[in-house]
């Protein structure tokens, strides 16, 4: 079967600083993958790195196995790859609902039935919808950057720690909300530092160690795994 | 109360405020929106108005010896101001966009460079001397003086302040609508708000740039226009004489504030004006010939003080 | 050589020095520290006025008679010109670049609003005349019949002495001190380059939250560059009104000539270079004013040729034209060359200087 997403043999970085040394991981449809690891792992840049963000030298990226790389993020974007950056991830002076139709810049058609949509699949959002987005909490910010990202015919979501700086009610909110999105049938993608909780809604994950990926594995068998609980699950999360 | 105070004060100092205003006002809003859009202090920008308004006086003396009619200049506005834009555009794409992805104090020598190339073009043109816009004295509306005069608040305001306060209040609710209600202008403040996210949202950030080039052109044009119309002349030196005001007005409203802008406008516009009315005694409270000083005051007053403006734009 | 020519000559290099001394300036701001100053006339003309208004004699238009020796005006138009640009600086250096160009393009024009309404100091719109040039002023009769010229020698003899030089005998003596004067704010200037505090500059300006984080004061720094600058460029002021004898607010100052001029020699010759902001000058000086005889001499012709054509609407003309030749050349020059002529040598660290 092929992957929706692969990151095949990556070496990425900014300029001349390489991060990502050698990189392969793959989602399949229907899946949630999590990508674990110490800060400065290179696990942001493996995002960006698909977005086009910043400049791929050796390795591919695929979408349903056709080639992707160094797609300009504009055009990964209309590909239907959604990315929810990990800060500065709405709009904050549009309201929900117009930061909810830029989110559907790339298919204008349909927008009222998408809100409808994404109001079912975040309920909180739809008494806030012409509230700017710059006065929502943490949480509610994150929910609409999520259906901000969800209003294309996304083939995969990409979220960049999105429980970072949350309080742990919001956490457990995310990740259900996550669980909900996987349901309606889009792959996910997940980057998070929140390590145990990520594994545990996640099918499968990767442990990323100076830009390669170190262990990899289902989501139980990683939390299971000694080593990786004394290196990064500690008991703080 | 009216004849020892207000109709002086009305008429002679804040009627005009309000006029200058309104230019300041629609001014302003290019340059906010190229600040907030663009990322970049547009120093061509009162070049722009500048060549607008010598653009609409050759399509009226064009139209006057080809069909031997007299049209009035904002009807002239529009085929010149589609040539501004036009030329607006074009400066964009061979003189900006090149360091869109450079330092944007590039962009900032590059407008610098613009506003001498637009003003020696203009000189070149059309010579470095005064041109008449439109001739004669501007005799007060008669209908609104007869009815002022009949409720005791006699106002002076000739048609052409009329034109500029109709024009200015369309043009704003028209940007309204546009930042609000439509697809484009809700891009154009998305990207306002941040580029980065924009991008990476798959919003096409050429097209909106375009848009904002358009929109700020044509404010600057209504501007020209509105500044040649009140004054009747055109100087090649009119539109950097705004540049300051306008700039101060920008900030006064909030960077990317277009409302803040039109706000920014009246505000240093009015108080131009009024700084000039004898407050205290019978002299000028400030002599006339520091009234951009006025602009400039407010300007480094707001830099110190709160420089993301009154209505908590950017601040860089 | 004919005198004619060897007189262009000096007065091309007296000009060009004067630019020089701008570009240098400029240099100090935006080829070290990054800070854009488009108020260049402005700091300028404060260094002129206030070199005007010490050195000139008493006079019925304007403030004047105070006879002081004329180094010592200089000195004190520089300080004028640093105590602008510190008020500017400390208002505007914290906030981004673009507040720096909005707020020095506006105290340029202030401070020329300040020299034209100011009518009983300044003599407004008609400037300042009869400004001493050193040197030439030593023919000046208000000099010669004080001292200390008058200690070695009367009035008379004085007189007799000058009036058997050639009335250009002073030429070379003041493009000799300009060249002089950009010669020695040049070493000057590489001495800091190559100090700590250059390379401090350099760091600043190319990756400013590392500088911030090792703990550099980044805003006191700029402000000195800043403040620096303006230095240079009021005393180039000073050299200015003395050069041109007759300062007045709107044409003297103004900002296409003067602040776009030295611009364009800076970006043209290499921002970061102090040579390269030199030679920028001179470049830009002689093409300018090369082409001013070129178009001059070309229209005389064509209105010799066709005699109902006015040549003088075509040469205010021409001035436009070249103006914006010169513009676009700005354009050129930044997409095309933005490293100019002599582009950056960074300053190598001691240590590295010692290993080769």
């Amino acid at each position: 079967m092929t992957p929706v997403l692969s990151l095949n043999n990556l070496k990425a970085g900014y300029g001349q600083t390489e991060i990502l040394h050698d990189l392969s991981i793959y989602v399949q449809p229907n899946e949630i993958v999590a990508i674990i690891g110490p800060n400065g792992a290179g696990k942001s840049t493996a995002m960006k790195s698909v977005l086009g963000l910043l400049n791929i030298t050796e390795g591919t990226v695929e979408l349903n196995g056709e080639d992707i790389t160094n797609t300009p993020a504009a055009k990964v974007v209309q590909l239907g790859i959604s990315y929810v950056p990990q800060t500065n991830n709405v709009f904050v002076n549009l309201t929900v609902q117009e930061n909810l139709e830029m989110g559907a810049w790339t298919r204008p058609h349909g927008i009222p039935e998408r809100l409808e949509e994404m109001f079912a699949l975040f309920p909180d959002l739809r008494e806030k919808r012409n509230q700017a987005a710059g006065s929502l909490s943490g949480g509610q910010r994150q929910m609409v950057a999520m259906a901000k990202a969800l209003m294309v015919d996304a083939k995969i979501l990409l979220l960049d720690e999105p429980t970072a700086g949350l309080s742990p009610k919001y956490r457990g909110e995310i990740f259900g909300t996550i669980q909900k999105i996987k349901a309606t049938g889009v792959p996910i993608l997940i980057v998070e530092q929140n390590a145990k909780q990520a594994l545990g809604v996640s099918d499968r994950g990767y442990v990323l160690v100076d830009g390669a990926n170190r262990f990899t594995g289902t989501g139980a068998e990683l939390i299971a795994d000694r080593e990786i609980a004394r290196m990064f699950l500690g008991g703080g999360h | 109360m009216w004849d020892a105070f207000g109709f002086e004060f009305i008429n002679f100092y804040f009627i005009p405020g309000l006029v200058l205003g309104c230019i300041y006002a629609l001014g302003a809003i290019g340059i906010t929106l190229t600040f907030g859009i663009l990322r970049f202090a547009n120093f061509a920008h009162g070049e722009v108005m500048m060549s607008g308004a010598y653009l609409t006086w050759t399509v009226m003396a064009i139209i006057t010896s080809v069909l031997g009619i007299a049209v009035h200049p904002l009807v002239a506005a529009v085929p010149a101001g589609l040539i501004v834009i036009w030329l607006f555009l074009l400066t964009d794409k061979y003189f900006y966009k090149p360091f869109r992805k450079a330092d944007t104090i590039k962009v900032v020598m590059a407008s610098f460079g613009m506003m001498l190339i637009i003003r020696s073009a203009v000189q070149v043109i059309w010579g470095p001397n005064q041109l008449t816009f439109v001739q004669g004295i501007a005799k007060p509306n008669t209908v609104l003086q007869s009815f002022s005069q009949s409720i005791d608040m006699l106002l002076l305001i000739p048609n052409k302040h009329l034109f500029i306060f109709t024009g200015t209040i369309v043009i704003v609710i028209a940007l309204s609508y546009l930042l609000n209600r439509t697809r484009i202008g809700k891009a154009m403040r998305a990207v306002s708000d941040s580029p980065d996210l924009a991008h990476v949202t798959g919003i096409d950030v050429d097209q909106v740039i375009r848009a904002t080039w358009i929109v700020g052109g044509a404010c600057a044009m209504a501007a020209g226009v509105f500044l040649a119309m009140d004054i009747q002349m055109l100087e090649t030196t009119m539109g950097f004489r705004m540049l300051l005001p306008m700039f101060a007005a920008a900030i006064l409203g909030g960077i990317g504030k277009p409302y803040g802008a039109v706000f920014g406008g009246l505000v240093i516009g009015l108080a131009e004006e009024l700084s000039a009315y004898p407050w205290i005694g019978d002299a000028p409270l400030i002599s006339p010939g520091y009234k951009t000083g006025v602009a400039f005051a407010i300007m480094v007053i707001m830099l110190i003080v709160r420089p993301q403006g009154l209505f908590k734009g950017r601040s860089f | 050589m004919d005198a004619g020519i060897l007189l262009y000559f000096l007065s091309l290099l007296t000009v060009g020095g004067i630019y020089a001394i701008f570009a240098l300036g400029l240099n100090v701001q935006w080829g070290f520290a990054g800070l854009f100053n488009v108020g260049i006339v402005g700091f300028a003309a404060v260094g002129a006025y206030t070199y005007a208004l010490l050195t000139t004699a008493e006079s019925t238009f304007h403030l004047g008679g105070f006879g002081w020796p004329l180094p010592v005006a200089m000195f004190v138009a520089m300080i004028a010109s640093t105590l602008v640009a510190a008020v500017i600086g400390f208002i505007c250096i914290r906030l981004r670049s673009d507040y720096l160009a909005i707020a020095t393009i506006g105290i340029a024009e202030i401070i020329k609003l300040i020299f034209k309404n100011e009518t009983d100091i300044t003599n407004g719109p008609r400037g300042i005349n009869k400004i001493p040039r050193a040197w030439e002023h030593f023919s000046e009769e208000r000099f010669y019949s004080s001292w200390p010229m008058s200690w070695f020698g009367t009035p008379e003899s004085w007189s007799a002495f000058f009036d058997g030089l050639p009335n250009w005998w002073w030429q070379p003596f003041f493009t000799g001190t300009i060249l002089f004067v950009m010669l020695v704010i040049y070493w000057m200037l590489e001495r800091a380059r190559t100090s700590p505090w250059g390379r401090m500059m350099t760091a600043i300006r190319e990756n400013e939250p590392a500088a911030r984080a090792a703990g550099k004061n980044v805003t006191a720094r700029r402000i000195e560059a800043f403040v620096i600058g303006a230095a240079i460029m009021g005393l180039g002021g000073a050299l200015f009104a003395q050069h041109l004898r007759l300062i007045e607010p709107t044409n003297t100052f103004d900002s296409a000539k003067v602040t776009f001029l030295v611009w364009v020699m800076l970006i043209a010759g290499g921002s970061g270079n102090n040579r390269g902001a030199m030679l920028g000058a001179f470049l830009i000086w002689t093409i300018w004013s090369a082409s001013e005889l070129l178009i001059t001499g070309a229209i005389d012709l064509f209105a010799y040729i066709f005699d109902t054509v006015d040549p003088g609407a075509l040469r205010t003309r021409a001035g436009f034209l070249r103006m914006m030749l010169i513009g676009l050349l700005l354009q050129v020059i930044l997409q095309k060359y933005p490293q100019g002529i002599l582009p950056e040598a960074r300053p190598a660290s001691p240590q590295r200087r010692k290993q080769e």
